[in-house]
């Protein structure tokens, strides 16, 4: 059995075991921090930031900074929450993220947060990027305009699904996701029960023929903030 | 002390975002004991009568006429409002933001499958306002003082709003009332 040892979130004593992340430990005892490119499961990857906290003083990612005994963790104070709203932001403007007609709405993990965080609108000039669409494949498409380069679809791919079918190209701006075939998506091995396709946070990678299935009013953000599942396990444990 | 006024416009828009104000049912009747409304479509009010106290804005810009009404906007309201997805991000029309104009007015009037246009013109008549480059957020061209996101904005975060704003309290839209979509 692991040792375990405390450390303070907020105020609040935490309870962490070696080999945890602040992001892991503090999931466990109920307390959300929110998170876009981590997906349960998956090796961390640290490149959205969204899960900033200041650790001792200094602004950390929660997802892949190991939890340590007696580190002083700040997570939803204003000035956090401040760093995290103008990176989610920033996503929006670098992007093409049209919600009004998206599938992915109401379920979208971005959207989610943009929501939790109340913003009505990115503080940032608009740069609509010309980005490209492959809807090659029978059952997935890809629409990179929805990208927000979490590589979850990358890392789904080779950690769970054994297959290597996506990939990042390119550097700065012109990054972007790739699929491992000369052409396009129809090329590869992927499949519609891929890990890799379900794991997309956004509405970049979709399973065709599933869209507006679930009404508006019972979609998974509708009525509650992204990380309220994760909050209520702390006051149940409370209650 | 006469009532407040408010002004609305339809800029880059589809009028869905009015559709919603006009979606506030009876509760309109609340509303014209609060407001009148100045410069409207709703009234069809054309030029400002003076300054107003709310200015909600539907749509972006996407030509130089949606300009000219977007300043005059700014100059004539005390509080400028987005309402809309369109006002705040381009929306719909903002599609074509990718894509080069020539190359849309092509697809328009001589390339696109169903086009008839024998004459192979692209309307120029100096009575039609000149298509900007892209179409821009409204806050992007002046300065807007709130945003109510939405595709259209419910009706609820409309009301909510305007009451707010009206009777000079914080303007909180609770959870629920923010949406994309
Ligand atoms: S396609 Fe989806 S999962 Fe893959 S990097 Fe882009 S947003 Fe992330
Ligand atoms: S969730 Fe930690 S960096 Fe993305």
């Amino acid at each position: 059995m692991s040792e375990t040892f405390t450390f303070v979130i907020d105020d609040k004593e935490i309870e962490g075991c070696f080999g945890q992340t602040i992001l892991e430990a503090a999931e466990e005892a109920g307390v959300y921090i929110p998170r876009l490119c981590h997906l349960k499961g998956l090796t961390p990857f640290g490149s959205c930031r969204v899960c900033t906290c200041m650790v001792n003083g200094r602004a950390m990612a929660a997802c892949t900074q190991p939890a340590a005994p007696g580190m002083i963790v700040e997570n939803a104070s204003e000035r956090v929450t401040e760093i995290r709203k103008s990176l989610v932001e920033m996503l929006f403007v670098e992007g093409n993220h049209f919600c009004m007609f998206c599938e992915r709405s109401g379920d979208c993990e971005l959207q989610g947060l943009a929501y939790r965080f109340g913003i009505a609108a990115p503080r940032y000039p608009y740069l609509f990027p010309e980005r490209d669409l492959d809807a090659s494949h029978d059952d997935i498409f890809i629409d990179r305009n929805r990208c927000v380069l979490c590589g979850r679809c990358v890392r789904a791919s080779r950690e769970k699904d054994g297959k290597h079918v996506f990939g990042f190209v390119g550097r700065g701006p012109a990054k972007r996701v790739q699929v491992n075939a000369e052409a396009a998506l129809a090329e590869t091995k992927v499949a519609v029960t891929d890990e890799a396709v379900a794991a997309c946070p956004v509405g970049a990678i979709l399973k065709k023929r599933t869209a507006y299935r679930v009404p508006v009013g019972e979609r998974r953000y509708d009525h509650e903030p992204i990380g309220s599942d994760i909050e209520k396990r702390r006051t149940a444990a409370a209650e | 002390m006469g009532k407040a006024k408010i002004a609305t416009t339809s800029l880059a828009g589809c009028f869905g975002c009015h559709m919603s104000l006009l979606d506030i049912d009876e509760r309109i009747l609340e509303l014209i004991e609060l407001v009148d409304f100045d410069k409207s479509p709703i009234d069809d009010i054309k030029t400002f009568s003076g300054r107003c106290l709310v200015g909600l804005v539907e749509g972006g810009c996407c030509n130089e006429e949606n300009v000219e009404v977007l300043k005059s906007f700014r100059e004539h309201c005390e509080i400028l409002i987005s309402f809309g997805d369109c006002a705040i991000m381009g929306g719909i029309p903002a599609m074509r933001n990718t894509i080069p104009l020539q190359e849309c007015l092509d697809e328009a009037y001589i390339n696109g499958p169903t086009v008839y246009n024998p004459s192979g013109e692209v309307p120029n008549d100096p009575e039609i306002p000149l298509l900007l480059n892209r179409v821009y957020p409204a806050h992007e061209v002046v300065r807007i003082d709130y945003h109510l996101p939405g595709c259209p904005p419910p009706a609820d975060t409309i009301w909510e709003a305007l009451v707010a704003l009206l009777s000079n309290k914080p303007l909180d839209l609770p959870y629920e009332l923010i949406k994309y979509d």
